[in-house]
């Protein structure tokens, strides 16, 4: 049984007592997250008590335990998954040996900037969000929301905790550098260009959370997967946090989903002005805000053609999205991967090797994965009766990474000369005005049980909780 | 009431396939396709280490089902709502539920459960293997003896354990895990030493009596001394013996079933210098006494400490019998039994037997006076009436 230490200033499952240089780096590191929380966490929100979970320890009945806390107070540790001492490398030219507890010097560079790349997306999705909490629909949701933001904190931790242990003074100074960047900031941005994104309004939260942070299960899911056992554990364990973000966008845009189409049947509407004279978001914008969120998400995997890539899965530093469930010889080094270009102004396939397609592969699976929340979106509107579906874009629409960057691909996949792209996007891609419409709805609600127009409540409670809880207590 | 089951399903509207639950499930219960995930009633023993870590609440669904009809892994696939709740069985259902749990006797020890899972299991060594049924006998059962070494594997009788066979499925999956009732006391099967014992019978056939191979079965029979197993468990929080000395075990079995009984009784005959103990009164069913596993060391207890009552159904010098025949022969002592609130009653075999002996108890119940459906729901909710049949 491991169990987390809550004598010590920071809880954690990985025996920080024991090495008391780590403790202190980390114990130092601390005042300077609760700054960057108080400066850059969700505003206003500091005196607010809000019915968390807190981990507390990696078991299944341990991690889950819920309770009202503020925020500022609230237990950031450091909880890998239970090691396996006979864990192998699964995968690359090590596979077979047994992973690695401390980082091997040839890796330390490559493993470091993985580590960062992953750790840098944390504090930013919460600088991102932090204006949200202005205009939650209800005291569910901004609950919701909250545990979002913990626990992309607790994820900070845990990169920072894997900086601090393994990668000393380097590892250090990126643990800091962690703390400086900001999102959208022209001198000190963030590290990947979705995260500099401001997100403006909670139907780009919902999309958010269903597509961006799909993309980070994908990735954590590849990193579950390293040869550096520590970062394995440690992605393993966040990973059941992430499933928490991916509920959030789900059910939020399926929320959204059901009280337009409540909405379009008990008035027998179809037509988006009247809709939206309604106070609800007509399905079209829904279907652009979803073309926005899907394409910019799966940039995040990279370009389509990687010798990085190819170089991490060699080496035994990143793996294929369940990686040790499939069925061919985890070195790749024959294999092909079809990678879309675009030929004589028509996409076509050709074959890559797939050590350098393994962006493209990631890619894929995500794709598919999404997919699956976009049909039982569907399954909402068809019970409505309505003849409407969402549809995600075509993998080449409104791509800015890799061989399909600026090329002018419609949400179908039909290639179009940059003009007649350039006269789509409005019908493609949420519009100012779009954006100004959903803002509008935008206002606080805080009674119990009470949600916006636009939002239907959810099928249950959280934690077996009533709808009308007080998930915030604002005295 | 005791035929039916609170089956353990998952809200496919709420549900967002997040795999958390899959990961978690120390049986390796919950299993998925492109659509559905879903609960495998035969597999799940409502143990709710998947219930915390669901992060929409959609895992915390029960029905209240016949056991016999309980909604199969291939039908949950193919659901987009769950079923309504047959209002005829609601009792007791309903979101906020509790996992269907009956309690333990009052007095049974503190068990340990799911110390090990499929991803880490304890390895155990074969340190016995032999035939319990007769050499006349069709079916092949073994008595298997599994030490654990230096892994502390704590159990009570009653508990039970999970074999991972080796090797993958049909779809490259490793084999899930199956659960086999432990057949020895808690203190071992060589006393003090760190093991526990298993009756397994070779499956050649399925329900049906259509030639099937057992994959976990046959892998447990052929194994030698000296093999390693990966086991998964301790399992089972509730079919738990008492402790207290008065209490009066009434065991109720067929084939394989003896296994808890057998740990029970063992349990009761090493306590038997600490004095003045209650009764122990034994229902055994088989086809032939070739068939009765454990037949001969059964035969040697003495009757003062145990009342033993064979049923074969098919032995060529007598008619067929089954264990409900001779309970209802036994209508006195058991009405006794059934009256005195020291008594617990275990019923443990194939599925089949399960309603004849709700009935004969019934029947038994209602003859001394007692609304029998009052009395077995009583016993049931005091933790003294346990039944587990597969």
């Amino acid at each position: 049984m491991m169990s987390i230490d809550y004598t010590d200033l920071i809880p954690n499952n990985v025996e920080l007592g024991a090495d008391r240089t780590l403790q202190r780096a980390l114990e130092a590191w601390q005042p300077n997250y609760r700054n960057w929380w108080l400066e850059m966490g969700p505003e206003g929100t500091h005196d607010l008590d809000i019915y968390l979970r807190t981990a507390i320890s990696a078991e299944p009945s341990g991690w889950a335990q819920f309770g009202h806390v503020k925020m500022p107070d609230y237990r950031w540790g450091i909880f890998l998954a239970p090691r396996d001492p006979e864990r192998a490398i699964g995968f690359g030219e090590h596979r077979g040996q047994p992973a690695w507890q401390e980082v091997p010097g040839e890796h330390r560079a490559n493993l470091r900037r993985i580590i960062v790349t992953q750790g840098d997306t944390e504090p930013a999705s919460v600088e991102q969000q932090r204006h949200l909490g202005l205009t939650a629909p209800s005291l569910y949701d901004l609950r919701n929301l909250f545990q979002v933001n913990v626990e992309e904190g607790r994820h900070l931790w845990a990169m920072v905790y894997l900086l601090h242990r393994f990668f000393g003074r380097d590892g250090r100074e990126e643990a800091d550098a962690l703390l400086e960047r900001r999102s959208g900031d022209t001198d000190n941005p963030r590290i990947l260009g979705a995260f500099n994104e401001r997100t403006p309004d909670w139907l780009a939260f919902f999309m958010f959370t269903y597509f961006t942070d799909r993309d980070g299960k994908f990735q954590l899911c590849a990193l579950a997967e390293s040869g550096f056992d520590p970062l394995a554990r440690t992605t393993r364990f966040m990973l059941t946090e992430e499933a928490h973000h991916m509920f959030v966008g789900e059910s939020g845009v399926a929320r959204v989903i059901q009280r337009t189409c409540e909405v379009m049947k008990a008035h027998d509407l179809r037509d988006p002005a009247q809709v939206r004279a309604l106070g609800v978001i007509d399905l079209e914008t829904i279907q652009r805000y979803l073309n926005f969120h899907f394409s910019v998400t799966i940039d995040l995997f990279g370009a389509d053609q990687s010798s990085n890539a190819a170089g991490f899965y060699s080496a035994g530093l990143k793996g294929r999205f369940e990686e040790t469930k499939r069925a061919d010889d985890h070195v790749l080094k024959d294999r092909v991967y079809p990678v879309l270009t675009v030929a004589d102004g028509r996409l076509t396939e050709h074959e890559a090797p797939m050590l350098t397609a393994l962006n493209e592969v990631l890619r894929d699976d995500f794709i598919r994965d999404s997919h699956g929340g976009v049909a039982r979106w569907n399954k909402i509107i068809e019970k409505h009766g309505l003849p409407f579906r969402l549809k995600a874009p075509h993998k080449a629409f409104n791509r800015r990474i890799g061989q399909l960057a600026g090329v002018h691909v419609t949400p179908d996949g039909q290639v179009v000369a940059a003009a007649e792209w350039q006269a789509g996007a409005a019908h493609w891609l949420p519009t100012e005005a779009d954006r100004a419409f959903v803002a509008a709805l935008m206002g606080r609600v805080v009674e119990p049980g009470r949600f916006a127009n636009w939002i239907a409540p959810p099928p249950v409670g959280i934690n077996r909780q009533p709808i009308d809880f007080s998930y915030v207590r604002f005295d | 009431m005791n035929t039916t089951l609170n089956q353990h399903l998952i809200d496919p509207e709420i549900c967002i396939r997040c795999n958390t639950c899959e990961e978690t499930c120390p049986v390796g219960a919950i299993s998925h396709d492109s659509r559905n995930y879903v609960v495998d009633a035969g597999l799940c023993n409502a143990c709710g280490a998947c219930l915390p870590p669901c992060p929409t609440g959609s895992i915390d669904n029960w029905r209240q089902v016949l056991r016999h009809a309980a909604y199969g892994v291939a039908e949950q696939l193919l659901w987009d709502t769950l079923p309504v709740q047959d209002p005829a069985l609601a009792a007791g259902t309903g979101p906020s539920a509790p996992p269907a749990m009956a309690p333990r006797p009052w007095s049974a020890g503190q068990p340990a459960l799911n110390l090990f899972d499929h991803r880490r299991p304890a390895r155990a060594t074969v340190v016995g293997n032999y035939r319990v049924t007769g050499a006349a006998a069709a079916s092949d059962t073994r008595h298997i003896v599994l030490d654990f070494g230096a892994t502390p594997f704590p159990v009570l009788e009653g508990q039970s354990i999970g074999i991972l066979p080796p090797g993958d499925d049909s779809f490259g999956r490793p084999h899930h895990a199956r659960q086999y009732s432990i057949a020895s006391p808690r203190d071992g099967e060589r006393p003090r030493y760190n093991n526990l014992a298993l009756t397994v019978k070779r499956v050649t056939a399925d329900h049906d009596g259509r030639p099937v191979h057992g994959l976990c079965s046959n892998y447990l029979c052929d194994l030698r001394k000296v093999e390693t197993v990966d086991v998964t468990g301790p399992f089972g929080a509730s079919f738990l013996m008492p402790d207290h000395p008065a209490a009066h075990l009434v065991m109720i079995c067929t084939g394989t079933g003896a296994a808890p009984m057998r740990a029970m009784t063992e349990r009761r005959r090493r306590l038997q210098g600490d004095g003045r103990q209650g009764r122990l009164v034994l229902f055994f069913g088989a086809r032939t006494r070739d068939e009765l596993p454990y037949f001969g060391p059964l035969m040697t207890l003495p009757a003062a400490f145990i009342d033993v009552h064979l049923a074969l159904s098919r032995a060529p010098d007598r008619p067929k019998a089954y264990v409900q025949d001779l309970m209802r022969a036994q209508a006195d002592q058991l009405g006794g039994l059934l009256a005195d609130p020291e008594t617990y009653v275990y019923v443990c075999g194939l599925k089949g037997m399960e309603s004849g002996v709700l009935a004969a108890l019934s029947e038994i119940a209602a003859a001394r006076g007692f609304d029998p459906q009052g009395l077995l729901a009583t016993m049931a909710a005091a933790g003294r009436l346990h039944l587990e049949t597969y």
